[in-house]
Order: structure tokens, then C-alpha cells, then sequence
């Protein structure tokens, strides 16, 4: 295959990459936007590598992300996991046709660094570059195992950075609408902290999910925004009636009932999120509903999801766990669509956005 | 070979033909060099700027030999968009990417006694002291006047480097030295670090077809973080 030389990079469309001739682009994705250092490789819809390393084991006992281990384990682990990809693929770094890659939002110093391995991999290669946006790669990945999604579609996105309701009608071309979306703190941040107060460890959304299945949501927890007829979220009041609920029971020398707790705080969180996503469906017509990010591997918010589509008669696509926290398949997937659609690619300069607008 | 320094708020890239013996430092004319100067804007800058000097010397990534970078010390963030752009650069070409301590960029083609400060922000100075050319202190991350103190002890006269402005009165008592004049413009050239003179310090590693080892970027410091004390109570 005849590649442009090194100039001619990012202005045109490489030849390589048409989809109406030979085989269907091999397109690469990079995402470092947060402690996940993943990379894709995605032909034809079809996910074909999807390798991962993680920095969350560096960050647990500081019971956060820190941006700057997250940044320096990113750049120990770019090579590395690249190479992962390309063998579990069976692929050599020639044969890639297309390099995506996470611009925003994030982390700003973990975002640099993918957007600089990214940029490098294209311009050695001489193939296009695509900034891809961190929600859209998310609702993206879904095409993965559940083929194209209906135009439109409803996405809710929650995971430790995020909490977003989505209108979606074309991933590729199309600006992503938001419905809504925390007004504090992200439901996986609210499970973080709930985690902390009840002695669990970071991240918080596990052992708060395997706890609560011992437990009955019997403490009427509030449900922020419920019935503000916005499709915004809060999760900061709930997490404060959590602590003051449990440091009263401390106080007065009684047991905290710990699986209770995790049930009622778990329910407070699923409920107001699957209500405004139904609603939000219902509201402008839409049968679809997509869940992801990472506490879309919660078994609560997947059957109760599950329970509420089923009655409102919406279809309900979840991915599997493991693509539903951030990879570099989602990346790779929404850069297979833009390159499918023609959608120009992004030019070398392209910035990492901490705050990337939809 | 293609060689890039992202450790001070320059930029820089320069594309270097690779000789037949290893060259003294000073020797290596580039075919083609970007620098801007911009410290907040690196991961911008350095991919166009390698694709401009590559069409500038009509030298395509598959002609290249190598790959040389400086692993600082420098800021962290800048220094990372070097590192991670070489190493994924060379990856992809299935090429080797070695390695050198970005001090050296500047202190390799200086002669005599001769220190090379750059801004650590945070009020300090990374530094390093070299013998006609060679290191024999540092680097290392320390307070200016303690700096100038470490290089005065280490017997040096003069100091080069970015930090020297920041900070003229710690090095007041070492005057300028007099800078290498290998690739071009003096003293001004050695204000930052010089990615041909990085190219030139690999040289005999790549000639030799020696593995270069991990590239470890030379922070000089930890992450700036505490582990968290137990939870506030919310109620009083």
C-alpha cells in the first residue's frame, strides 16, 4: 500500500483508509484520559485486540485517582500495551490504516500522554489522526457487540468522573446532545466515598455492590433532583445523609448494619438514574437506551435498568463489563465509524482537552 | 537519525545524518532543526515540528535510523510529551530510541568547569556540572544558591542554562561561561538544551547497535501527594 509521505499525513484521506476499496481500515484507539492505559484495534466493526493496563493498584491507598502517577504510568505503559494490542491481533504497526485517540475530557497530564503517542504512531506511519471524545467512545463501544445503534438513541454514561444523560443520533458525524448531567459530584465518586465511610477499599463501586446483595435498601435515602423535571443528577446530598445517617448509629454506640447501608445508598443511586433515563427515552421518543462507563458494571443498575426498560418498552444495550469501564476498543470503535463516515481527520496540533465539549 | 528535547520550555527537534564514526558533540550539523519556545504548549508543537523538519530534509520516517531523547530533568508534563513521542515514533518504525540526560545537551560542548542550570519551578533549579564536556556532578534538583554552591565545590567557573536568568544573583559570582560553538550560534545556542548534541552522545550506542536501556524519565522528584487522613465527620 502506497502511504503519504509524512507532510500529507492529517490534511487528506489516505487511500488506504477508503472504505469502498480492499479490506476495511485497521484502526487503532488510544484512551489515557484517567488511570486506564488502553489500547484498541478495531476492522469492520469487529474488535480484534483490546489491551489494558492499569494504575488503579498505584492510586488505592490515596482513595482517588492522583493525575501525576496516572500520567507517569501512562507513559511507562504506552509502548507496551500498543505492542499487546498489535500481538493479540496478529497485526504489524504497518498494517494500521488510522490512529483515534482520546483528546478529552480528563485528566489534562494523562490526556497529553496519549495524545502525544498517538500523534507520533499516525506521523510515523503516515496515517490520519482522529480526536475522539471520551463520552462518545463510550456509547460507541456498545456497536462492538450489539452491531449499529438506532438513530436515535438515549445514553447514560456514569462512572467515577462522569454522569451524563445522552442524546445520540449519529455517533460519527453528529454532536452528541446532553440532556443532563451531575451538578457535583460523578455516582462513582458518590460510591467512592460511601466505600471510604463504610471501611472499603478503592474503588468503591464493587465491594458496595457485593455488600448491598447481603442487604435491603430499607434507609429512605433522598433522592437528589428526582423530581426537578431536569435530567440533571446530585449525588453530593445523598453521600452526606449516608455519613450522617451512619455517624449518628456510631455515636449512639449502635452497629452500623453496613449491608443495609450499601442496599439503600445503592438504591437511592440506581433509582434516580434509571428514572431520568427512562424518562429522558420517553420524552423525545426514543427506544433505545445505552448504559455505560464504569458503574454501568453495577448488578443493581444493570436489572433494575433491565426491570424499567422492559416495562416502558425500551431496548436496553449494555455492554459487558469490561468495556463499559474506559479501553481503548471504545476509542477505536468511534474512530472506525468517523473513518467509515469520511469525517475529516484532526490535524497534528490537535490539544488534549481536560473540559472537551461535546 | 531524528532527536528531540522537550525539558525546558523549548521545543526542539533536529534531524541529524548519522556518521560512519562517532563524532565529537559539537561536530553534528543537523540537516534540518525546529525550536519554539512555548512552555505550556509542547504536546502541540513537537509532532508538526518533527514533520516539518522531516519535509524540510525530504527525509521520510522509513529512511530514519534511530531515535534519540532527553529524558530530562524538566517539568513533568512537557518532559513526558517528549518521551511518550519518541518512544511510540520509534515503536512504530520498529526502530530503537536511546536516551540521554537533557543537561547534557547543553553542558556536552562546554569546556572547562562548567555548570548547566534550567528551571525546576517550584523556586529550584535542576543542575549539573561538567569537565570539558563530561558530567561529574548531577543532575540534581536543589534550591539555587544551594546549586551554586554544590558547583562552586565541584570547581566549576561558569554557568550556562536557562536558570542562569531566572536566577543571576545565586549564580552572580560564576560568570557565563563561554558555550561549545559546534552547532552554530555560541552561548545562545547552549541556552537550551540541543537535540543534535543529544543525537551526537547516542551516536556510539546506535553505531555499535548497542540496546538502549529503559527510558526513565529523570524526574528528581515524587508526586506531590499525601495519603489522606480519616474522614471528616459531616455532623459536628
Amino acid at each position: 500500500m502506497t502511504r503519504p509521505t509524512p507532510t500529507g499525513t492529517v490534511s487528506g484521506t489516505s487511500s488506504g483508509t477508503s472504505p469502498s476499496r480492499g479490506p476495511a481500515p485497521l484502526v487503532l484507539g488510544i484512551e489515557t484520559s484517567c488511570d486506564e492505559t488502553g489500547v484498541g484495534l478495531v476492522r469492520d466493526g469487529v474488535l480484534l485486540a483490546d489491551a489494558l493496563a492499569s494504575s488503579v493498584d498505584e492510586h488505592a491507598r490515596y482513595g482517588g485517582v492522583v493525575p501525576e502517577i496516572a500520567a507517569r504510568a501512562h507513559l511507562e505503559a504506552m509502548v507496551p500495551t500498543i505492542d499487546r494490542a498489535l500481538a493479540t491481533a496478529g497485526a504489524k504497526a504497518s498494517d494500521i490504516d488510522a490512529v483515534a485517540v482520546t483528546a478529552g475530557p480528563g485528566l489534562a497530564g494523562a490526556l497529553l500522554v496519549g495524545v502525544a503517542a498517538a500523534k507520533a504512531y499516525a506521523l510515523a506511519l503516515g496515517v490520519p489522526l482522529y480526536g475522539i471524545h471520551h463520552l462518545a467512545a463510550h456509547v460507541a463501544v456498545d456497536t462492538l457487540e450489539h452491531g449499529p445503534l438506532p438513530s436515535p438513541s438515549i445514553a447514560l454514561l456514569v462512572s467515577g468522573g462522569h454522569s451524563s444523560l445522552l442524546l445520540v443520533e449519529d455517533l460519527a458525524a453528529a454532536p452528541v446532545v446532553s440532556l443532563g448531567a451531575t451538578v457535583d459530584d460523578a455516582a462513582g465518586e458518590a460510591y467512592d466515598k460511601v466505600a471510604r465511610l463504610l471501611g472499603m477499599p478503592f474503588p468503591g463501586g464493587p465491594p458496595i455492590d457485593r455488600a448491598a446483595r447481603d442487604g435491603a435498601p430499607t434507609i429512605p435515602f433522598p433522592r437528589g433532583k428526582a423530581g426537578d423535571g431536569t435530567f440533571d443528577f446530585s449525588f453530593s446530598g445523598l453521600k452526606t445523609a449516608v455519613a450522617r445517617w451512619v455517624e449518628a448509629r456510631r455515636r449512639a454506640g449502635e452497629p452500623v448494619p453496613v449491608a443495609d447501608v450499601a442496599a439503600s445508598f445503592q438504591e437511592a443511586v440506581v433509582d434516580v438514574l434509571t428514572a431520568k433515563a427512562v424518562a429522558a427515552a420517553r420524552k423525545h421518543g426514543v427506544d433505545t437506551l445505552v448504559i455505560g462507563g464504569g458503574v454501568a458494571a453495577n448488578s443493581r443498575l444493570r436489572a433494575l435498568a433491565a426491570e424499567r426498560c422492559e416495562s416502558a418498552g425500551i431496548t436496553l444495550r449494555v455492554p459487558r463489563p469490561g468495556l463499559c469501564t474506559d479501553n481503548g476498543a471504545m476509542v477505536a470503535a468511534l474512530g472506525a465509524l468517523k473513518v467509515a463516515s469520511g469525517v475529516a481527520p484532526s490535524p497534528l496540533d490537535l490539544p488534549a482537552s481536560s473540559t472537551l465539549p461535546l | 537519525m531524528l532527536a528531540l528535547d522537550t525539558s525546558t520550555p523549548a521545543c526542539s527537534v533536529a534531524l541529524v545524518q548519522l556518521p560512519d564514526t562517532a563524532p565529537p558533540p559539537g561536530a553534528t550539523r543537523p540537516l534540518a532543526s525546529r525550536r519554539i519556545v512555548d512552555a505550556r504548549r509542547h504536546g502541540e508543537l513537537l509532532s508538526p515540528l518533527m514533520r516539518d523538519a522531516l519535509a524540510e530534509a525530504a527525509v521520510t520516517p522509513a529512511d530514519l535510523a534511530g531515535v534519540v531523547v532527553g529524558l530530562g530533568p524538566g517539568p513533568f508534563t512537557s518532559l513526558r510529551v517528549g518521551i511518550v513521542t519518541a518512544a511510540t515514533f520509534a515503536a512504530a518504525l520498529g526502530l530503537t530510541c536511546h536516551g540521554v540526560c537533557s543537561l547534557d545537551g547543553i553542558g556536552a560542548v562546554t569546556s572547562g568547569r562548567t555548570g548547566v542550570v534550567t528551571d525546576a519551578r517550584r523556586r529550584e533549579v535542576f543542575w549539573a556540572a561538567y569537565a570539558d564536556g563530561e558530567r561529574i556532578a548531577g543532575p540534581a534538583v536543589d534550591r539555587p544558591d544551594r546549586a551554586a554552591d554544590l558547583l562552586r565545590a565541584d570547581g566549576v567557573g561558569g554557568v550556562v542554562g536557562p536558570g542562569l536568568a531566572l536566577y543571576p544573583d545565586a549564580f552572580a559570582n560564576a560568570a557565563a561561561a563561554h558555550a561549545g560553538t559546534g552547532t552554530g550560534t555560541g552561548a545562545a545556542a547552549a541556552q537550551y538544551p540541543d537535540p543534535a548534541v543529544l543525537a551526537a552522545l547516542a551516536a556510539p550506542d546506535l553505531l555499535a547497535g548497542r540496546a538502549p536501556a529503559p527510558l526513565t524519565p529523570i524526574y528528581l522528584r515524587r508526586p506531590d501527594v499525601a495519603e489522606p487522613r480519616p474522614a471528616k465527620a459531616v455532623t459536628g
